[in-house]
């Protein structure tokens, strides 16, 4: 460390604009509790916020300040205690308010917490840590098994619970963390094309389609392939669409009709689709400059589902308007952008991998959150990054953007 | 290394460019949504918040043919409770009960309501005192969820006067809410129950208004909402009665003490129904508001019935009154005149094959002509008549007269009067045969026959007039059922009112009750009912001014009254003389009839005068 400015001033445009983040974020929350007939249960979370704010600032001054070597020591250890921790959650977690079939909360002398949440940090740490002690980039498929495998532990313990949104978050942090450690981009593709298979097995003559273009690509691809890796490949895409149906009929019937409405809102206005019209509604309402701070009616009349937490959007675009989403979005660009240039920045291939192993689940957060907000992608319990409600979420959110400060900011 | 930096560098950018092409995305769909489709959400969130209250129109006010206001609307207050955690909502309902009589029963009712849960405020009362009122609106706070409205209430003045034939009011019920003239309703409605409020109802309703307020997501009304303009409510329309309000306070001042009956008034000229009343009534005011269970059960297990419309829906035998309609039917068929004697005169009884029927004077009246007849209620001239008529045919016209139906009075409930439609009529019934001499029963007002009084008063029309007999309405405007006409010359019409007249001179049976300034024209009953208790007295009467035409028809029925003569006629005598002067611009007095002179020590010259004629 040279200089005598803390790494927190050094990264100033990152940290000052997380702080704005977190700061607009519980002003949203205060607003979102001034309703028309006052809740209880309501009252107050502006607060709960804040003071947790608070302890997430102090939390970042100290953590940002800890040197890279100890977080690559640390990084399997606590990799293996949050998968231990996720997978006691499975047996003794307990749901809790709007999440209440989901079991995703453990309870330790009366504090709860998410352990998915700090799942997210610690499994980036692991597989930037994984990743950057390899010499050369990913070259075949074979080399992505490890950290595949790495992340699937964690994102099936979380879909166990089951908590989609999260797991979606897993997904994001995968991507994003082998992109930056230069995997060729149809290594990536086939990576992905599973899950894509997934997705298409809803019609067999697309699904058919599909597998025959993949077969073309990994054709045309051989010569940096095993035949066992094209042959896997197309297993898996074989296997993901053979499981396609059964995994449909085993969600729960509020996950299958939050993906149904997806498609139509109107095929059940009063439950899955409620919570999308309501928030088209509400986000639509605001327009241009938004209904005034605390003074939208979908929200103020409660109309408006999980408003505090995963709908804050909603209150946003009804309350501020497209001047106020725009800016939110722009913070939010300017956050990853940043975020994209410590990681080029940073002198250890581990800081940047950790980076945007971050910034793949903060993205994917902002996106998926967003966008179903507004209809764009299907409902799925996301919470938006420094914005929503949420103590371990916020807490979480803070940890890791103090590690990427102290990764940033690494001498080398 | 250098190379490891370019890699990241051209990475980097990709990566910016994903960043930003995935927000781009988002903002466009946002810039989409909230500035160029952005009024048409504004919309869908108005009518989101927005639900739609309706406002009860206040209902028309029923007037008599004066004006006198029989009923009308005063500002009432319901008392609402929007829906909520049923737990607080009981316990709402609980601190209510230091307000509001709320009796066992209703909070039962209402529980079940709270239990069975729906979106509408809980109706508590449509009918708060207005101090309970003034009581928690200063206590609102300790009532967040209480809504309070004004809530027109409906009054009676005449109170028991105008039980049966106004009716009263009440909440809506579920069936009435599945027929399609309630199509527009909502649970609480106050809807006419029985009488003109119910056989109006569509006139007196109105059109309801609308009110909005702001609703949240679970459809609780929070507040009421100024920003857009409801419809006000359109008031029922008035409905104005032929009734005459004064003559039936008269009657009821005049009726027996204690008796139970039916007292019908009609006007000669339109078939207006002047009078409608039925004793023993009840107070129409128990129902403006919610109707008390106990109160409920107390009018309907009554043993008097006070709730049954007796003029109307009562049946009694019709005895000596039936023989005006024996008569007319002979007439009309133009089987006798009036100054015709029957074959065989009156010994007190009548032989038909090995049949004797008795004539009530055993003394017998000898030979009668048709108003003599009358006058005597000779039974004897009426067995030969009827037999004269033959059973068919006295069926024939008496049916076509309606006596086996109602008459179709403007009013929900009207009972039809038993009549056999054809001889079947005693196969059915009783499982014979019928004979000949069924029609000797018949010609007398005995047999299988019930009338309802407004059924006599309706044929008493058709003698007080030129034979045709409208049917009787209580709205001033209505369109009249289809009545009857029977073909009778008009000298013949005049001797039947001359029989009828002589009923009320010297020798007739309702001479005491003779009226000095008016020409009472009448025919007893007394009537056997088979049952315990006095004979049921039947009096039918048509009055005038003396010289011209009949104005007013006035038939009583008093229950177990034991003597048509002693209880009935005078009756109608008072109450025809006190419609009469008041029309004819007289003084009125308590003393009417002849009897009452007699007690009071009046001059009755008047009436040696008519003995003289």
């Amino acid at each position: 460390m040279t200089g005598t400015r803390p790494a927190w001033l050094r990264q100033l445009p990152f940290t000052a604009t997380v702080l704005v983040l977190s700061l607009f974020g519980v002003a949203m929350i205060y607003s979102a509790g001034v309703l028309e007939v006052p809740s209880p249960a309501m009252q107050g979370l502006w607060l709960r916020q804040a003071v947790i704010l608070a302890a997430a600032i102090v939390g970042l001054l100290i953590l940002s300040r800890v040197p890279l070597r100890w977080f690559e020591w640390f990084a399997m250890p606590v990799y293996i205690v949050g998968v231990a921790v996720l997978a006691v959650t499975l047996v003794a977690g307990t749901g809790v308010g709007t999440a209440e079939g989901v079991n995703s909360f453990l309870s330790i002398a009366g504090f709860r917490f998410q352990p998915a949440e700090a799942a997210k940090v610690t499994t980036a740490l692991a597989l930037a840590l994984l990743l950057a002690r390899r010499e050369e980039p990913p070259g075949y498929l074979r080399d992505l098994l490890t950290p595949a495998l790495l992340v699937a532990v964690p994102l099936g313990l979380v879909l166990l619970q089951p908590d989609l949104g999260t797991a979606l978050a897993f997904v994001g942090m995968f991507f994003a963390i082998i992109y930056w450690a230069r995997t060729p981009w149809p290594l990536i593709l086939f990576a992905a094309s599973p899950g894509l298979g997934l997705l298409l097995a809803f019609s067999a003559r697309v699904w058919s389609v599909y597998i025959i273009l993949l077969a073309v690509a990994l054709y045309l691809y051989r010569f940096r392939l095993y035949l066992v890796e094209s042959v896997t490949v197309i297993l898996g895409n074989v296997a993901a669409g053979a499981v396609a149906q059964p995994l449909w009929n085993s969600l729960a019937q509020y996950q299958r009709n939050r993906l149904l409405v997806f498609l139509d809102p109107s095929l059940d206005p009063r439950n899955a689709g409620w919570q999308l019209i309501q928030s088209k509604v509400a986000v639509g309402s605001g327009g241009l400059v938004g209904k005034g701070f605390t003074a939208g009616t979908q929200k103020r009349l409660a109309f408006l589902p999980e408003q505090h937490t995963d709908f804050i959007f909603s209150v946003i675009g009804e309350e501020l308007g497209f001047v106020g989403t725009s800016l939110l979005l722009l913070l939010f660009c300017h956050l990853f952008l940043r975020m994209i240039r410590m990681a080029e920045t940073a002198s250890a291939p581990f800081a940047g991998l950790f980076i945007f192993g971050i910034m793949g689940v903060w993205l994917t957060h902002v996106f998926v959150n967003v966008g179903m907000t507004v209809g764009v992608v299907p409902i799925t319990g996301i919470p938006l990054p420094f914005i929503s409600y949420g103590g371990s979420f916020l807490l979480m959110s803070w940890t890791a953007a103090a590690i990427v400060v102290a990764l940033a900011s690494e001498d080398p | 290394m250098s190379r490891r930096r370019y890699r990241h560098s051209v990475l980097a950018n990709r990566a910016r460019l994903a960043v930003v092409v995935l927000l781009g995305i988002l903002a466009g769909v946002l810039f989409r949504a909230q500035v160029l489709r952005a009024t048409d959400w504004l919309l869908q969130s108005e009518r989101n918040r927005l639900r739609p209250l309706t406002v009860p129109a206040p209902r028309g006010i029923i007037r008599d043919r004066d004006g006198r206001v029989l009923a009308d609307n005063i500002p009432g207050y319901s008392v609402s409770i929007v829906p909520d955690q049923p737990d607080s909502m009981f316990s709402t309902l609980g601190r209510l009960r230091e307000h509001l009589d709320l009796p066992a029963g209703r909070l039962e009712a209402l529980s079940q309501q709270v239990r069975a849960g729906g979106p509408r405020p809980l109706l508590v009362t449509g009918d708060a005192p207005f101090d309970a009122v003034a009581a928690l609106v200063e206590r609102r706070s300790g009532f967040p969820r209480l809504l309070i409205e004004p809530r027109p209430k409906r009054r009676y003045p005449a109170g028991q006067l105008g039980a049966h034939v106004i009716g009263y009011v009440g909440e809506i019920n579920e069936s009435e809410l599945g027929r399609p003239e309630f199509e527009d309703a909502e649970p609480g409605w106050i809807v006419g129950r029985s009488g003109v409020e119910s056989h109006y109802e569509s006139l007196l309703r109105g059109t309801a208004g609308t009110r909005y307020v702001e609703v949240d997501a679970a459809g609780r009304i929070v507040g009421s909402f100024g920003g857009v303009q409801g419809v006000a409510a359109d008031p029922g329309e008035d409905v104005d009665l032929n009734l005459d309000l004064e003559l039936m306070e008269w009657i009821h001042q005049v009726f027996p003490e204690g008796m139970n009956g039916a007292v019908v008034a009609l006007d000669v000229e339109t078939g207006g129904v002047l009078a409608l009343y039925s004793a023993p009534a009840f107070d129409p005011n128990v129902f403006a508001g919610v109707v008390d269970a106990e109160e409920w059960s107390r009018l309907v297990g009554n043993p008097e019935s006070p709730l049954y419309h007796r003029a109307v829906m009562g049946t009694y035998a019709p005895g000596s009154p039936w023989k005006l309609v024996t008569a007319a039917i002979a007439l009309d068929l133009g089987l006798v005149t009036p100054d015709e004697h029957m074959p065989v005169p009156c010994r007190g009884a009548y032989t038909y094959g090995n049949r004797v029927a008795r004539c009530w004077d055993s003394d017998g009246h000898g030979s009668l002509d048709l108003p003599g007849a009358i006058q005597h209620s000779c039974n004897v001239y009426f067995y030969q008549l009827g037999l004269r008529i033959g059973l068919t045919r006295m069926l024939g016209v008496g049916n076509r007269m309606g006596f086996g139906n109602r008459c179709g009075i403007d009013l929900p409930q009207e009972a039809g009067g038993i009549f056999p439609e054809s001889l079947d009529f005693w196969e059915r019934r009783f499982g014979y045969r019928a004979q000949e001499g069924e029609v000797l029963s018949l010609a007398i007002g005995q047999g299988p026959n019930d009338q309802t009084p407004l059924k006599m008063a309706q044929f008493l029309l058709a003698i007080a007039r030129d034979g045709s007999a409208p049917a009787p309405t209580l709205y001033r405007e209505a369109v009249p059922a289809d009545g009857w006409r029977l073909e009778i010359r008009p000298e013949h019409l005049e001797e039947i009112r001359e029989g009828m007249r002589r009923v009320m001179e010297p020798g007739g049976t309702a001479h005491l009750s003779s009226l000095e300034h008016f020409d009472l024209l009448g025919k007893t009953g007394t009537v056997e009912h088979g049952g315990e208790g006095l004979e049921h007295a039947w009096f039918t009467g048509i009055a005038g001014p003396f010289g011209g035409p009949p104005e007013i028809v006035i038939v009583a029925m008093v229950e177990f009254g034991g003597s048509g003569s002693g209880v009935a006629a005078p009756l109608v005598a008072k109450a025809a003389d006190f419609y009469l002067r008041g029309k004819h611009d007289m003084l009125r007095d308590t003393i009417q009839t002849l009897r009452e002179y007699l007690g009071a020590g009046r001059n009755t010259a008047w009436a040696d005068r008519r003995e003289a004629r």
